[in-house]
């Protein structure tokens, strides 16, 4: 035997790695984010910060109590990114503890329980905002104006301390719905003067995220700039975006055809609430989603028609976080069933014919229909 | 001509620019050469040569058992000083049978036979000179030229390809041969054809020359080169690996598909390396047997890459020194292309028939990283250009279910290794593949094992019983020898039967 250690082909690499994709997601999230820290102003840039913090923090102790060595897995920056989107996900004036719990639950309980990095069913950030919506529904659905940052009526970053950490926000005063919340009922608060019309749907409001939302869900434009960046870079696959806007606009453009009055068109649910951002950040998972580009379409198709229908008859105005957990839980079903044509086969696993081949004896799935002394 | 778009593959990085430029260079001829008697996909040869033997270049020395295996041919004119075990060019670096000819300089060549229009034979003739020269498949997977080509005999063939893909990266070897020596490919193409249009009626059969479209000159020398002759045509394919993967390549110039577990003259094709049409035009013109080949030397510890005329049996480490040596040393040597070559335990093993290029590579070029968890992206999946889900197979691998990863296709893997080049969590998945291949044929070598020692003892259960049952017949007729030879021969004759094999079969 050599002293050489055998290493199999192949030699080359791509170069990729988890950590690349990691940073390619974060960077497109970045306008996005800065965008919403523009428009909530200093308490969004602490809630942003104590949640990934929390989220690092406790991707660490996992690490640690699985017996695994920390540093590879905190520097593949899949535990900053949870946080992260996570973070984006929230009311942007959420005291600091919203942001804690969700991070701390998303990162322990749905990531590392499961084995850690690839082994979770659910997506980590989607969880850690489902539970503090069915927890803390107050919290979860105080959304603010947006108060330009640096402006004379924004909160100065002391003031912004006593947001996050005090929690002394004086939600009747400043709360209002947001467009998805006001399509279901009467809207909750009266709207200021200058302020975007609060709970009213308006394109370029949505488009360019001034109005009433969570931290990062505003700017549908910002967000998709960041989608086509994981497009074109190969991170994210086409498509579970393409299937799961599709089908919304496609449900949307059907029932508003059908009762305008009653149901939103498809511009509405497309740019609305957390739709550009779960398509193109959150249900892109890979870890979360299916293997197969069919799996995906399928994947991403229902993620898009659940998220139509809690918005339309549930019981949540928003429904993107349920759909996609939803998704998530089939998704080992989808792989199951939706695999890709083998090369030299049918659909279902059965050789293709022969040209000169007479219609034998049943072909076998994974079995050969080719007579074995033909072969040499 | 249409191409057909085949599913998955990666585009890559060629790094084959540092060593197309320079024209093919004969080495010199090395103090001694090691030719393995296994250079090809079945039986070894057997030695019909001596120690101590004079030979003269293109003797021979090896001679087929059977006809699924192939010659082997002294390199140059020399003395025979080994007929032994010597390291063969794996990974292993375990011994292979081996001839050692220490060369005398001379390039004495044995008497060829006289000069024939190879065009004017027929293809039984042609067929068994292309066997007699030891030619075999030097695309790498060396499977004997003249068995590929008698399959005409079991199947219609109406189109052969003739393979100048050269998907691998670095490898140049195929392309400076179809630049400098196209005519000679052509010949050995209209040489294939004459064999394979015998005995056929209706239209007649059809040549392809595929070469990916980053290959103009080679193109170019061939097209012009075919030009004279309306059956021969070349075709340019994209540049993705694995086009020079035979099924995949069948794909995309025919649109037609092997069926799983075929193999491709069932659909009518068959498939050439463009090495190996040279190889056939030099046997027949010339009468010479396969005993050189065109190997690309490169890789970033190797000081001027090139691609060289080799001696098969020259060792490694001569073509290195004839190359003017290395810049540093390797991180990793290989033999074949990176995406699917095998790695060297040493320099002191032999340029073999497969081999069509030695790579030193740098650490930087391999960019070694260690595995990450899976995330499942399903790259991979996208990739395989066989419609497979590594991640699937592998997860069942590592979960030591074998069987699952069989229920997914296991078998149906062309080992490209697309999966693992392309895996961002660096995952060794061809690595897993390939050791659940290699664990399912050793469990049905076991388990056939198994079967024939039972099926054996059986059949000597049975014969035993048969002799008994005469022999008391015997003895009834006679029974006054009964208590001479009380059942006792019996116990005493079994030992010897089991001892030799051959004769309890």
């Amino acid at each position: 035997m050599s002293a050489v250690p055998i290493i199999a082909a192949p030699h080359v690499h791509a170069g990729t790695s988890v950590r690349r994709s990691m940073i390619l997601v974060m960077l497109a999230l970045v306008p996005a984010t800065a965008w919403g820290i523009t428009q909530y102003g200093w308490p969004a840039v602490n809630l942003l910060l104590v949640t990934v913090g929390a989220a690092v923090v406790a991707e660490a102790f996992s690490l640690r109590a699985a017996g695994q060595t920390v540093r590879p897995g905190l520097g593949d920056g899949s535990a900053l990114l949870t946080g992260w989107l996570l973070a984006m996900t929230l009311p942007p004036w959420s005291p600091w503890w919203i942001g804690v719990l969700g991070a701390v639950f998303a990162i322990v309980v749905s990531k590392h329980v499961f084995g850690g990095l690839g082994q979770n069913l659910f997506n980590p950030a989607m969880v850690g905002r489902v539970v503090l919506l069915v927890a803390f529904p107050l919290e979860m659905t105080t959304w603010v104006a947006p108060h330009v940052v640096f402006q004379p009526a924004s909160p100065s970053f002391v003031e912004s301390l006593s947001i996050t950490f005090q929690s002394a926000l004086d939600t009747d005063a400043i709360s209002g719905a947001t467009a998805l919340g006001h399509e279901r009922g009467p809207p909750a608060v009266s709207e200021g003067q200058n302020e975007p019309s609060a709970g009213k749907f308006d394109v370029r409001e949505a488009l360019l995220g001034e109005q009433y939302g969570s931290l990062g869900e505003g700017s549908a434009a910002l967000l998709a700039a960041g989608g086509l960046l994981l497009l074109l870079t190969g991170v994210v696959r086409w498509p579970i975006p393409v299937a799961m806007l599709g089908s919304v606009a496609l449900v949307a453009t059907l029932f508003h055809a059908l009762e305008p009055a009653r149901y939103g068109d498809a511009v509405f649910h497309l740019l609305s609430g957390g739709l550009v951002l779960g398509a193109l950040f959150i249900a892109t998972d890979p870890v979360t989603s299916p293997v197969t580009r069919t799996g995906q379409l399928v994947f991403g198709a229902g993620c898009g028609l659940l998220t139509y229908t809690i918005r339309t008859w549930g019981g949540y105005p928003e429904g993107v976080a349920f759909a996609v957990l939803l998704m998530n839980a089939v998704t080992p079903i989808i792989d199951y069933y939706i695999r890709p044509r083998v090369f030299g086969r049918t659909l279902s696993g059965i050789s293709l014919k022969l040209p000169d081949e007479k219609p034998a004896a049943p072909a076998k799935p994974w079995g050969t229909n080719v007579p074995r002394g033909s072969r040499p | 001509m249409r191409i057909v778009h085949v599913r998955g593959g990666v585009r890559l990085n060629g790094r084959k620019r540092r060593a197309e430029r320079g024209r093919i260079t004969s080495l010199p001829i090395p103090a001694y050469l090691n030719v393995p008697l296994k250079q090809h996909i079945g039986a070894p040869a057997e030695p019909v040569v001596r120690v101590g033997e004079h030979v003269l270049k293109g003797q021979l020395l090896g001679r087929p058992p059977g006809p699924m295996s192939a010659p082997v041919h002294a390199p140059t004119s020399g003395r025979v000083i080994a007929i032994g075990a010597a390291p063969a060019p794996h990974p292993s670096g375990l011994d292979t049978p081996t001839i050692t000819v220490q060369s005398d300089g001379e390039e004495q060549w044995i008497e060829l036979a006289p000069p024939i229009d190879p065009l004017a034979l027929d293809a039984a003739a042609i067929e068994e000179r292309i066997a007699d020269a030891g030619v075999v498949g030097l695309g790498g997977a060396a499977f004997p030229a003249a068995v590929k080509l008698r399959l005409r005999t079991r199947h219609p063939i109406h189109t052969l390809i003739v393979n100048g893909a050269e998907c691998e990266p670095y490898l140049t070897c195929d392309d400076r041969l179809m630049q400098e020596r196209a005519e000679e490919i052509i010949d050995g193409v209209r040489i294939m054809l004459r064999a394979l249009e015998q005995d056929r009626s209706g239209p007649s059969i059809r040549a392809l020359i595929a070469i990916e479209n980053n290959k103009g000159d080679a193109l170019a020398a061939l097209k012009k080169a075919a030009s004279a002759h309306p059956g021969i045509a070349t075709i340019a394919v994209p540049t993705r690996y694995p086009m020079g993967s035979e099924k995949h390549l069948i794909r995309a110039v025919t649109g037609k598909e092997v069926p799983a577990r075929a193999l491709a003259p069932e659909i009518g094709v068959l498939v050439h390396n463009v090495g190996t049409a040279f190889a056939i035009h030099r046997a027949l013109r010339f009468g010479k047997p396969l005993i050189s080949r065109i190997v690309t030397l490169s890789g970033g510890a190797v000081a001027s890459p090139q691609n060289f005329e080799v001696l098969i049996g020259t060792p490694v480490s001569a073509l290195l020194r004839a190359a003017g040596g290395l810049r540093q040393p390797p991180a990793r040597l290989l033999m074949g292309g990176p995406m699917m070559g095998a790695m060297l335990p040493h320099a002191e093993v032999p340029i073999v028939k497969g081999t069509s290029g030695i790579l030193a590579l740098t650490s930087a070029e391999i960019a070694a990283r260690p595995a990450a968890p899976c995330i499942r992206c399903g790259t991979c999946v996208a990739v395989c250009p066989c419609g497979l889900v590594p991640v699937e197979m592998v997860s069942q691998i590592r979960g030591g279910r074998l069987e699952g990863a069989l229920r997914f296709g296991l078998l149906d893997c062309v080992g490209c290794g697309t999966c693992a080049y392309s895996c961002p969590s660096r995952i060794p998945l061809l690595q897993y593949l390939n050791f659940a291949k290699g664990e399912l044929t050793a469990r049905e070598r076991t388990k056939h094992k198994a079967e024939e020692a039972r099926r054996l003892a059986e059949r000597r259960r049975l014969r035993l019983a048969q002799q008994a049952e005469a022999r008391a017949a015997t003895a009834t007729a006679r029974p006054r020898q009964q208590h001479r030879h009380p059942e006792g021969s019996e116990a005493t004759g079994a030992p010897d039967r089991t001892t030799n094999p051959q004769v309890a079969a």
